[in-house]
């Protein structure tokens, strides 16, 4: 089981709490298809994504954007076992969406700089710890299921 | 993965947008692979003060921001332009590869802290090419 000090459990309910869901899931979604465009393989039937601007106002990627943070919230809430919470959605990407679990990463980092731009100078060094050691356990835990 | 013409502009200018707080950019940068990634002071054994906001880390935070902006200037040649630094990692301090990819996430972190409204995702990608390419550059001699 997965160790959280103090620092780190109050560090990640109070990221989460003060984070526009809505805004920062799509900025995140849209910037890993920008920055990573082979992630744009699972959204062919997104429509327009020939360029960062088409991406960042598509509304398919925005409304994607909300569902993968509201998803992000369950392990908030039930940080004691992250990865039981996440074993259905970690079949769900193995054996139908077939997304490599790499690309779990890849979002775990553009979701960081978001949240950086987002929080400015309160993305300290320790907050930044905490969080990224919450995302690994995440990206862990969806890969977790796959065979 | 090369750069694109457009996207070497891109990195100049936003380099040079940033010039006047690279020494802050190197430092924070430097600050967080050492608590983010705590491995990563096994390079550093030899400084008298570990801790991220001490004087050596901040010093190297400085020094790493000086190779970035040579790289920057020697954009289109970067094997052949930074040969001196490629054979200072590979044969004195030997860095493992993997550590280049960590350090330059949290330069982009704390591009992203202190320029939110420049770091678009379109500059994003050409400093994460960038950067991945100094990284390739400076493990040319490597093997």
């Amino acid at each position: 089981m997965v160790q959280w000090t103090d620092f780190e459990r109050g560090t990640i309910q109070s990221v989460f709490e003060k984070m526009d869901y809505d805004d920062v899931g799509p900025a995140a979604l849209s910037r890993c298809l920008v920055v990573y465009p082979w992630t744009q393989r699972y959204f062919g039937n997104f429509g327009n994504l020939y360029n960062a601007a088409a991406i960042q106002g598509n509304p398919m990627v925005a409304a994607h954007g909300k569902t993968v943070l509201r998803g992000l919230d369950r392990a908030v809430k039930n940080m004691d076992d992250i990865k039981a919470t996440y074993a259905e959605l970690s079949v769900l990407h193995s054996e139908k969406l077939h997304v490599d679990p790499d690309n779990f990463r890849l979002l775990a980092d553009c979701l960081t700089i978001v949240v950086a731009a987002r929080m400015g100078a309160d993305f300290t060094a320790d907050v930044q710890g905490a969080f990224q050691k919450f995302l690994a356990v995440v990206v862990s835990s969806l890969g977790r299921q796959y065979h | 993965m090369s750069l694109s013409a457009k996207e070497k502009v891109i990195v100049k200018d936003f380099f040079a947008k940033v010039s006047s707080r690279s020494d802050e950019i190197g430092a924070e940068a430097l600050a967080r692979l050492i608590v983010v990634y705590p491995q990563t002071k096994s390079y550093f054994a030899h400084w008298k003060d570990l801790s991220p906001n001490g004087a050596p880390a901040r010093k190297q935070g400085i020094t790493v921001m000086g190779g970035l902006y040579e790289a920057v200037s020697k954009i289109d040649d970067m094997a052949g332009g930074l040969l001196t630094l490629s054979e200072l990692h590979a044969f004195v301090l030997r860095v493992d590869p993997v550590n280049f990819k960590i350090l330059s996430h949290c330069i982009m972190v704390v591009l992203s802290m202190l320029f939110a409204e420049e770091f678009t995702p379109q500059i994003h990608v050409a400093v994460d090419k960038f950067l991945a390419l100094v990284a390739l550059a400076l493990s040319e001699k490597y093997r």
